[in-house]
Formats: structure tokens, C-alpha cells, sequence
């Protein structure tokens, strides 16, 4: 039983750390709600009642996966770069200009408009990352102000050149039907784009455990010193993993305009590259469990919606569950006595001898 | 005349899982000289800690001064007469000799300005009680390490300790420094103060020791007077088993010189002279040892030739090429090997697993990956390989490195270094703080490369080692080399020491050891 514990304790401490965000927001809604069997009803199992909600839960998914490995993939390296809701921004607004200026069928277009926003975003990544490896700037910070440029630049783009006058709001021209990700569920708007972001969570898998790159990567996120002794160019991959992350980050942008919106509608930051932190830390930067934390994040999104909708609980609840999900998982100490304790009985029973013994 | 201590059964459990402390019991009588000897990671530091409040135990009881304490902080401790110089000194660098001394005590004048006249007043008055003589208003980062400790000792002493801990004192000393200080502890001694002594240095403990207790393994083993027990009796308890003192034979043959550094000077970002016009040669199937105090520029010149810093001037030569400047992978691909100075900081990547660690200079070669892909079913295997051949407590490849001790960890560093077959061994510091019977066998895997006609370049702060297992000397001081030494077969520490001090150099005397 310690054993196992020891083990698995990362992932125990996770759930754990979920299922006291939820008996909190449960105990919350129990208080200042009026109707607090619905307010629950609607916020846990409002989701799965309706077709066109499970709908948006899933689609809700696809950037925040996308997201989630932009941040994830430089969190391996150490690369504290939370840039992801910039590159998603600037991406997508890059990728709407190109698609409604270009012809072409749907076999070139779709990869072609994914790709200027994937590239996009790579610049979005590369300027910090670059400035890191070379002056040792600090990413963080770096990532942060940049966020600000995309969306103030994002928005000049399209208000100024791109913007739909014959739509009654701030919105792009529609993209060309040749640029539009499917939606394949009647009844829902669940679309390509989502397949899109399992398929790049599963190929991050495979890059970051499988191949050399995924390796140096980890290893300089580990220990960057032993990485330059080992002759891994460090430089290199601190600068990469950052282009990679804002690729992802502009591909998720894109994917949500491509396949819901068709055409660019935000005049606010959609917040999924913060959510991406979000998911990299509850999944622990592995790819396979940011596909899970991003499920969880977005049927709590959904919840919150409905929420919104249906009773008198406002969707601030959903950060309100985040938070604390977020503080426990990054306290360090949280559950940490805990551990020590089964970690002291465990040691003892191994290598103390009985005091019998003495 | 009393005990002072007694310790009873202490058990001490860390929260990574591993167990220092088995039930130790120990009683250390008043006005003594108490040394505890064991080898690295037998537990004697956690035990200090335990003492002085640092850490608690799990079990067991501590009597001081025939009452039963339970400190839960330093403060404590020190409040009851117990000071403890720590192995790596803990002073302010930007403080100075007089403030660190009062530091955490320091008069106020109304309650929250410092007094300076009376620190001084304080500080004068115990450097003359005890007869130590320290510059009391210079700034302690411009002292060398000998003043350093005795500040620290003069700083235990000013809060009146009775019992004073060193723990291994002599770690970072030239012999000649270890004189002043053992001198020093005598005359505390006879002033009435209790003294316990850490170090896995036998000849030290004979010297200075009233008596001894062996640990192994987390468990006392012995207990004696000093003058009971021999050097190598003290040594067999504190391993278990017989050991070999004695100096390696030299080897038959030395070929062809391998490493040559010429005029190699480098100037560090704070305008420091950290290696000035060095020149020198490693020949193949010889071991060139560097003795020196550290901080003398050994872990800049050993950076140099891996490549992890770059020489201001100067050119370096391996097998008749020149590497200067390039890439630690370039230098590595010229089958040059690197057993890091500090393992923990450069030689592996903690959290990783045993087989990540062992691949990080050859991941990008067949087998190990092609094509991009890594081939984890034969890292594995050949890891597992690795930790056969090698001696290496694990269960698999796939063990992280923080499961794994001192000794082991090191296995692992030794193990990826040399077995990608390397024609030069750069070894710094290969055996710090490792158990003996590994440093053993990495002393038999460095002569082994050796006897292959391997050159191998050896830097080592250990005087014995470095006397121990080299054909020949260099002795680096302020960043020259103050010496050379061919015969290394009747050299002794002694006459290695004044070149490490600076107090005499080869090549400016003309020295008759040449």
C-alpha cells in the first residue's frame, strides 16, 4: 500500500486537489444559491443533457488541448513561456487575413492557412526564446508583454483591413468555404479542428518521449547544465521548444475560427492560452493527461455557461474551482506531510531493525 | 569529569525514504576530544544535525548535561552551550569578521541600531580570551578559508558554547592550516571545552582524538579510546573489510604525448587571472594528477579542455589537433571523456531515469536512436549492461537518479564515461564524497585506462588520492603550476604543501625536488 502510494503519489495528489476544488464550489453554490439543486444540476450535469452542449464541451476542448501543449512543451525545457494566448491570438488573426485573400481548393487551403498561423504564432515563440538563449532575458515576462502586442495588433489587422463593414459588429470578412473545418456531428458544431488537436497531442507524446529532439528538450528542462556537459546544444533547444510551443498555440487558435466562427469574431482574448497553463500543470506537461485536463477544464467551462444561463450562480465559479485546483497542485507542501509519513513507515519497516533486536 | 552527551538510540528517517540513522548511542565525555569517523553518507553529519536541533529524529532520547533535551531549532541548542562549525562555512561574505560574529546576537543601541563599539569591544575581548587572531574589520569574502573557520569557531565561542561540533574541519584545509587548527582545538580543550570531531581523515583522528566512535552504515559500531585503536583498524570498521592503502604501482610503459596545453591563459567576467600562461602534457597510459588548494583555477582549466568555457588565449591539443574553442559535443566526439567536479550540479540530471542519464552524450548515434526516433529496447538493455558491469545499485535503467546514493550516483557518471571507449579521461574530483569501496573501484577503472594506454588527467582536492593513484604531479597555485613532481613514488603531502601555498614555486626558485 505505501508502495503505491509513493508511486502514484503525483497523480493521487492531482485528484485529490480536483475533488477539494469541486466539494468547495459545491459548498459555495450551497450558500449563496436559492435553488441549489438546480444551480448543481446545471452546473455538473448540465453538460451531458443536451446534445448541442456535450457538443460545445467537446469542441470547447480542441483549443484548450492546443494550448495546453504549447505551454507544456517549453515547461519541459524549463521554458517558462506563457505566451500562448498571444500566438493563438496574432495566429488566428494572421490566418483569417491570408485565407480571405487567397484562392485556392480545400486540399491546399485548409493546410496552407493552418500553416501561416502555425508560423505565426512560431515567430511569437521565437522572440522570447531567442532573447533568452542569447541575453537571458527573462521568458516569463517577456511571454507576458507580447501577449499585449498580439491582441492589440491582432485586432488593428482585422478592424482596419479585414473588417466585415456588411456585418452589424466588429467582425472579419467570412473565410472562403475552402478555408472551413467540417463540423461532422449533426446537431453539434463539432469539427475537424478537434481531431486536429488530439492528433497533435498524440504526435507531442511521441516527440517529447520518443524522439532525440523530445529528449534534449527534457533533458535540458532537468538539468541544463548536465545537458551542455553532455554536448546537447542548449541554446538550440531553448529557442525551439518556445517556436514549437507558439506554433501549436497559432494551429489552436486557427482551428477554433476555421471550424466554429468561420470567420474572426474576438474583440476579447479568448483566455485559452491561460487556460493551456492551466491543463500543462494539471496534466503535468504529458501530453496524454493535458488531453484530460483539458476535458475537465472545458465541461467545467460548459458547466459554468450554463450556469450563467439557467440559474442565479455567475460563471466565475469555474475560476473560482480553478484557483484553488491550481494552488493545491503547486503548493508544494500540500499533501507533502503526508507523504513523508508513509515514506518514514515504509523505510522503517525495510531497514530498521526491531528494537527487540538492540 | 562527566558525559557531557549521550545519545540513545537514534533513528533518523528522511523524507526521501532514506534512513541515516539506525539506533545510534553514543556517550561523549566532558573536556574530550571526541572524533566520529565513517565513511561518507554513513550518517555522522545527520547525526551533528540531530544534535544541534537542525533535524529531528524519529526516535531515540538525548541527554545533555544529564537532562533529557529535544532542541527543535539551532537557537535552542546554542542557547543550552552547543555551537556546531558546519562543513561548509556559513558566513555573510559581505559582512565584516566582527558582525559575522555577532551575527543573530549583535548588541543593539536602543533596540534597533547596531552598537559597533561594542561589537568590536566583544570581539577584541574573545579573540584575546581564546588567543585567536583574526583581522576583525575586514569584509570575510577577502579572508581565505582557514581565517573563514576560525571566525566561525571564534563566533561559537562568543556564545559561550560548551560543546563545540566540527564537522569534517579539515575538508577544505592545506595540511598546514590543519596544524593551526588542531593546535587551536587543544587549547580549547584545555580550557575546558568539549570538542566533537568529524572526519573520515584517519591520520587527523589519530592525531587529535581522545576517543573515537566508528559509524557504518547508519549504526555505531565502535567506541573506543584513540590509543586502542590503529589507522588501519579504524579504517577496516568504518568499511567493514580490509582495504588497500597502498600507492599504485607506476606504469611500465607511457607512450606518445596525447594532451598538450599551451600557454593557456584565461581572464574570467570579473577581470580575474584565473589561469595564467599555463603549458603542459599528458601523455598516453600516464595519470597527471593536479594537487592544489581549490579555487586555485583547476575547475576553470578542466571547463577549458571540455569545453564548457573558452580560454581567453592559449591552444590546446588532442592528438595532434587542436580543440580549442570547439563545442563540448566536438570534444567529446574526439573521444575526450569528462567525470564532472560536482556530479549533482553538471554529471547527471537528478530527475531523470538511469538510462536517460547514461545516453546524453550518444542519444544521437546508432543504436541508440535513428532517424530522430530513440530506440528505447536497446538503451534499456545496454543500460542494463552498464549497471551489471559496472557495480550499480539499481533496480533497472529506468531507476531515477534520486533513488540512488552518493557512490552509485557516481557509478553511473563513471559508467557512461568510460564506456564509450575514450582515448583521454578527464577526471575531476572522481571519488568526492563517495563511500570507499567505490572510490576503490573507480581508482582501478582509472589505472585500468592507464595500463590501456588511456592518458588520463586527474584533479583532486584529496592529497592522498592524487599521491595515491598518479605517475606524476602538478602542483596549481593562482592559476600556474607552482610544481612539478615526476617521482611521485617518495613524495609526501608535506613537501606538496608550501607549492600549494604559494610559498614556494618552482619556477621562479630554482627547487631541489626537481
Amino acid at each position: 500500500m505505501e508502495k503505491f502510494i509513493i508511486k502514484y503519489f503525483n497523480l493521487i495528489r492531482i485528484i485529490i486537489a480536483i475533488l477539494i476544488g469541486v466539494v468547495i464550489s459545491i459548498f459555495i453554490i450551497f450558500i449563496i444559491s436559492k435553488n441549489p439543486g438546480l444551480s448543481l444540476k446545471s452546473f455538473f450535469l448540465g453538460t451531458l443533457l443536451s446534445r448541442g452542449r456535450f457538443g460545445s464541451w467537446i469542441e470547447m476542448s480542441s483549443p484548450i488541448i492546443l494550448c495546453g501543449l504549447a505551454i507544456a512543451i517549453p515547461f519541459q525545457a524549463e521554458q517558462f513561456n506563457i505566451g500562448a494566448e498571444g500566438a493563438l491570438f496574432i495566429g488566428a488573426a494572421v490566418g483569417t487575413a491570408f485565407a480571405v485573400s487567397t484562392r485556392m481548393p480545400a486540399v491546399l487551403h485548409i493546410p496552407s492557412v493552418l500553416l501561416v498561423a502555425g508560423l505565426t504564432g512560431a515567430v511569437w515563440g521565437f522572440i522570447p526564446g531567442f532573447l533568452k538563449a542569447k541575453w537571458k532575458t527573462d521568458e516569463l515576462v517577456i511571454s507576458l508583454m507580447m501577449n499585449y502586442v498580439a491582441y492589440f495588433l491582432g485586432l488593428y489587422l482585422i478592424n482596419y483591413y479585414f473588417r466585415d463593414k456588411a456585418a452589424g459588429y466588429l467582425v472579419s470578412y467570412k473565410l472562403p468555404e475552402t478555408a472551413w473545418l467540417t463540423q461532422f456531428i449533426p446537431g453539434t458544431r463539432i469539427h475537424f479542428g478537434v481531431i486536429i488537436a488530439f492528433v497533435f497531442a498524440l504526435l507531442t507524446y511521441y516527440f517529447l518521449y520518443h524522439t532525440t529532439t523530445g529528449y534534449e528538450i527534457r533533458t535540458t528542462g532537468t538539468n541544463k547544465n548536465f545537458a551542455k556537459f553532455g554536448g546537447i546544444n542548449v541554446f538550440m533547444v531553448i529557442v525551439l521548444s518556445q517556436v514549437i510551443g507558439g506554433f501549436l498555440a497559432g494551429i489552436g487558435g486557427m482551428t477554433e475560427v476555421m471550424g466554429l466562427y468561420r470567420r474572426f469574431n474576438w474583440q476579447m482574448s479568448p483566455g485559452y492560452g491561460w487556460d493551456g497553463v492551466v491543463v500543462a500543470i494539471i496534466g503535468q506537461n504529458n501530453p496524454l493527461f493535458i488531453i484530460l485536463a483539458a476535458l475537465f477544464l472545458s465541461y467545467l467551462r460548459t458547466g459554468g455557461q450554463i450556469l450563467n444561463l439557467l440559474s442565479d450562480i455567475p460563471s466565475e465559479m469555474v475560476i473560482v474551482i480553478k484557483s484553488i485546483i491550481i494552488l493545491l497542485i503547486t503548493a508544494e507542501a500540500f499533501l507533502q506531510r503526508f507523504k513523508n509519513r508513509i515514506t518514514i513507515r515504509e523505510a522503517k519497516m525495510r531497514e530498521v531493525p526491531d528494537e527487540s533486536d538492540n | 569529569m562527566g558525559t557531557i552527551l549521550s545519545l540513545k538510540n537514534i533513528v533518523k528517517i528522511y523524507p526521501n525514504g532514506v534512513v541515516a540513522n539506525k539506533g545510534i548511542n553514543i556517550d561523549v565525555e566532558e573536556n574530550t576530544i571526541h572524533a566520529i569517523v565513517g565513511e561518507n553518507g554513513a550518517g555522522k553529519s545527520t547525526l551533528m544535525k540531530i544534535i544541534f536541533g537542525e533535524e529531528t529524529a524519529e526516535e531515540g532520547e538525548i541527554f545533555y548535561e544529564g537532562k533529557k533535551v529535544r532542541f527543535k531549532n539551532s537557537l535552542e541548542a546554542i542557547g543550552r552551550g552547543i555551537g556546531m562549525i558546519h562543513q561548509h562555512l556559513m558566513l555573510a561574505p559581505t559582512l565584516t569578521v566582527a558582525e559575522n560574529m555577532v551575527l543573530g546576537t549583535e548588541p543593539l543601541k536602543w533596540g534597533l541600531f547596531l552598537d559597533n563599539k561594542k561589537i568590536l569591544k566583544m570581539t577584541e575581548k574573545a579573540c584575546r580570551e581564546f588567543g585567536f587572531e583574526v583581522p576583525l574589520n575586514k569584509q570575510v569574502k577577502d579572508l581565505p578559508v582557514g581565517t573563514r573557520q576560525r571566525i566561525e569557531i571564534l563566533k561559537v565561542l562568543i556564545r559561550n558554547a560548551k560543546l563545540i561540533i566540527l564537522d569534517e574541519p579539515t575538508a577544505v584545509l592545506t595540511p598546514q592550516e590543519t596544524g593551526v587548527l588542531f593546535r587551536s582545538l587543544r587549547d580549547l580543550q584545555k580550557r575546558g571545552k568539549t570538542i566533537i570531531f568529524i572526519s573520515h581523515k584517519l591520520k587527523e583522528v589519530k592525531q587529535i582524538a581522545d576517543r573515537v566512535t566508528v559509524i557504518r552504515d547508519g549504526k555505531d559500531i565502535a567506541t573506543k579510546d584513540a590509543d586502542e585503536l590503529e589507522e588501519h583498524q579504524i579504517a577496516e570498521l568504518m568499511v567493514g573489510r580490509e582495504i588497500n592503502f597502498e600507492r599504485m604501482p607506476l606504469p611500465e610503459k607511457i607512450g606518445e604525448p596525447y594532451l598538450s596545453v599551451k600557454n593557456l591563459t584565461y581572464i574570467n567576467e570579473e577581470n580575474l587571472k584565473k589561469l595564467n600562461n599555463i603549458s603542459f602534457e599528458v601523455h598516453k597510459g600516464e595519470i597527471v594528477g593536479i594537487a592544489g588548494v581549490e579555487g586555485n583555477g583547476q575547475t576553470e582549466l578542466v571547463e577549458i579542455l571540455t569545453g564548457l568555457r573558452s580560454a581567453t588565449s592559449g591552444h590546446i591539443h588532442v592528438n595532434n589537433r587542436e580543440i580549442t574553442g570547439l563545442s563540448p559535443r566536438q570534444i567529446r566526439e574526439r573521444k575526450v571523456a569528462h567525470i564532472p567536479e560536482d556530479r549533482m550540479e553538471n554529471g547527471v540530471a537528478e530527475r531523470a531515469s538511469i538510462q536517460e542519464n547514461i545516453i546524453v552524450d550518444r542519444y544521437y548515434k546508432e543504436p541508440f536512436s535513428k532517424h530522430f526516433s530513440l530506440n528505447w529496447k536497446y538503451i534499456e538493455s545496454y543500460t542494463g549492461r552498464l549497471i551489471k558491469d559496472f557495480n550499480i545499485l539499481a533496480q533497472s535503467g529506468k531507476t531515477p537518479i534520486t533513488a540512488l546514493s552518493g557512490g552509485n550516483i557516481q557509478k553511473v557518471v563513471v559508467a557512461r564515461e568510460l564506456s564509450f571507449d575514450p582515448e583521454l579521461i578527464i577526471a575531476d574530483q572522481p571519488t568526492r564524497g563517495i563511500d570507499v569501496g567505490s572510490e576503490e573501484m573507480v581508482h582501478n577503472l582509472l589505472k585500468n585506462a592507464r595500463d590501456k594506454g588511456i592518458a588520463v588527467f586527474l584533479v583532486s582536492a584529496d592529497l592522498d588520492e592524487v599521491l595515491k593513484i598518479s605517475t606524476r604531479i602538478l602542483v596549481m597555485y593562482n592559476g600556474e603550476i607552482a610544481a612539478e613532481f615526476r617521482n611521485t613514488k617518495d613524495i609526501t603531502q608535506e613537501m606538496l604543501g608550501p607549492y600549494m601555498l604559494g610559498v614556494k614555486n618552482q619556477n621562479k626558485v630554482t627547487a631541489e625536488e626537481r
